[in-house]
């Protein structure tokens, strides 16, 4: 099994041929050209919220914020409660990520060097409950939700959200990846079992706890279903929902102004891309390389 | 947590008490009740939480299926009503047509895009390169769809958007896009692709960064080269990787929804309406939660039985070394 914490190494199958030179010339066009589709439309995006709402529909546009205006962003304060849905989005997405990390790390620890009966049998119920989408079982924590009187607060998109099957799996292969060695020692040293774990193990295992924690983050940041299914008045708007929203109120008329919230809401996202890129991308690609 | 199941007793020197009894002997009846109840204490919030929130739900999901229900008056057994109903609902079937098309469509392009640029990208490249193409391609990854959305259906905007005025540059005519049926199928496709090709680009990388250089010296020797060294040693040897990227593409766009509900709500008509966008409406505006219940039923079977269905193939088609 493949650890976490082995990274992808990026070794080029490299064949010599003739006419390198000119090819490698032509697969980096190809693939600027594929950056520019890429990151294009963003760069666009940051560029017309800067601009002037009038000039948001000028043709040809511009993709770089050459004199940054920043009427739009007054605007959407005060066309958008922004602070509130900053609130209610990093309240929600804070408690869900603080949340699976301490329910995956004790889970996975268990799985990973406690011994009890059944252990391999919960494992795969575990695993197995990552295949049923989200959208199925959407109804019945509706009900259930309504039914204990918190649905339209926050709690409703926090609590179901908490328990993680892909965090536990993630959190049991990173503690496979520390040896059992360590319990031992600690046990000879006179450590409770709460102790190892708490003391020994957990400290080690930080580095896995952050992908579950920036994954959780990343995921939930976004989020749109849940929210959409689970709020009712706009107090409890997560910031996606807000903006669509807000694009449905406005019309076509300011999207200058949508679009300085969209931008205001990538920012948290793009911190963690800027920072945890790379646990990020070990922890969404884990557990498929074999 | 876990101390409170085991040492009723405890208070500040508890963990040195407690050590004494499970180093000393293990036959000391706390030590084994300890031994026997910790793994629960750590597993308790993932068990129970996972069992409330998703065990359960999916038992009520199948139950319900077979009721009338409105929330407001009370439930009635209907056996296979509901099913026979949803199977003949004009709305439903064109739903699933539509997203077994946005599927088809969909993973192609992706799969195709993230090998194709995969490839190019892990060949040689100056490494500051290979580092910038890789967080270009993941970019998209780490926004969330329906912001995404919302700023390409500007993009797609008929008279004013980026979009046809680039084709206009090629002398394309504008394009309808957001207006009639194929416009806005492309447009959902296109912004989903956009958005998801990155993660099989990961997935690819991965599965090229393993396979020996030796191969593809042995096959340069042989005389391979170019898209053929690809086509007989790339693309055998990275199979498994293939099956992987194409069952968890397939399984994410069966439940496609974040993209049609900003982009077009389904429409125009209903040629852009998916599977999980019939279950939100009548669950949560039609409030027919039995029949909602029953579709989400039918797409976990085609769900279920689409990824049985790849790994069997793939014992015929992946080859592993």
């Amino acid at each position: 099994m493949t650890t976490i914490q082995e990274r992808v190494t990026t070794t080029a199958p490299v064949v010599k041929r003739k006419k390198r030179g000119w090819s490698v010339a032509v697969r980096v066009i190809v693939l600027l050209i594929a950056s520019v589709f890429v990151l294009g439309p963003v760069l666009w995006t940051l560029s017309t919220s800067l601009r002037p709402p009038s000039e948001s529909f000028q043709l040809p546009p511009a993709f770089l914020p050459l004199n940054p205006d920043l009427t739009s962003y007054e605007q959407v304060f005060k066309q958008l409660n922004i602070v509130a849905l900053v609130v209610n989005s990093a309240l929600v997405t804070g408690l869900i990520a603080v949340g699976q990390m301490i329910t995956a790390a004790l889970a996975g620890y268990a799985f990973a060097h406690l011994r009890f009966r059944g252990r391999g049998a919960l494992f795969s119920i575990v695993l197995a409950t990552m295949m049923v989408p989200a959208q199925v079982t959407i109804v019945p924590v509706f009900m259930l939700i309504r039914g204990v009187g918190l649905s339209d607060t926050l709690l409703a998109l926090i609590i179901p959200a908490i328990p993680t099957a892909f965090g536990t799996f993630l959190m049991r292969q990173y503690f496979m990846g520390l040896p059992g060695e360590l319990a031992e020692a600690a046990a000879i040293d006179g450590a409770s079992p709460w102790r190892t774990f708490r003391s020994v193990y957990a400290p080690l295992a930080m580095p896995g706890l952050a992908i579950v924690g920036i994954l959780a983050f990343n995921f939930h940041w976004n989020e749109f279903f849940r929210p959409l299914i689970m709020t009712i008045s706009e107090q409890n708007f997560t910031l996606p929902l807000g903006l669509v929203s807000l694009q449905g109120n406005l019309g076509t008329g300011s999207i200058s102004v949508v679009l300085a919230g969209v931008v205001l809401s990538m920012i948290p996202a793009l911190v963690v891309f800027m920072f945890g890129q790379r646990a990020l991308q070990d922890g969404l690609t884990a557990g498929t390389g074999k | 947590m876990s101390t409170a199941t085991s040492t009723p007793t405890g208070t500040g020197s508890e963990p040195g008490r407690r050590q004494a009894a499970h180093k000393t002997g293990d036959s000391s009846k706390r030590g084994r009740m300890q031994q026997r109840w910790l793994p629960w204490a750590f597993l308790a919030p993932t068990i129970v939480g996972m069992g409330i929130f998703t065990l359960l739900p999916i038992v009520a999901s199948i139950a319900l299926a077979f009721f009338r229900w409105d929330i407001i008056s009370a439930p009635t057994f209907v056996g296979f009503d509901n099913f026979a109903e949803v199977v003949q609902d004009p709305t439903v079937r064109v739903s699933f047509l539509n997203t077994i098309v946005f599927v088809v469509v969909a993973v192609a392009l992706q799969l195709g895009l993230a090998l194709g640029l995969a490839i190019m990208v892990q060949e040689k490249l100056p490494a500051w390169l290979r580092v910038f193409f890789r967080s270009a391609f993941f970019f998209p990854l780490i926004l969330s769809a329906a912001s995404v959305s919302i700023f390409m259906r500007y993009l797609f905007n008929e008279q004013f958007g980026v979009v046809n005025w680039l084709l206009s540059i090629v002398g394309i005519p504008a394009v309808p896009w957001l207006t009639t049926p194929t416009g806005s199928a492309a447009v959902v496709i296109l912004v989903y692709v956009w958005q998801n090709f990155g993660f099989s680009f990961l997935l690819f990388i991965g599965g090229l960064a393993s396979i020996p250089v030796e191969t593809y010296e042995a096959a340069s020797i042989d005389g391979a080269t170019g898209w053929r060294k690809h086509w007989f040693v790339t693309l055998p040897l990275l199979s498994p990787t293939t099956l992987v990227a194409s069952v968890m593409a397939i399984i994410n766009a069966l439940q496609v929804f974040d993209q049609p509900y900003v982009l077009t709500r389904g429409g125009p008509g209903d040629s852009t309406r998916t599977a999980v966008m019939v279950i939100f409406e009548s669950a949560f505006q039609r409030l027919e939660f039995g029949q909602a219940s029953a579709i989400g039923v039918i797409l976990t079977l085609i769900i279920m039985a689409i990824t049985a269905a790849q790994f069997r193939l793939s014992k015929r088609f992946v080859f592993y070394q």
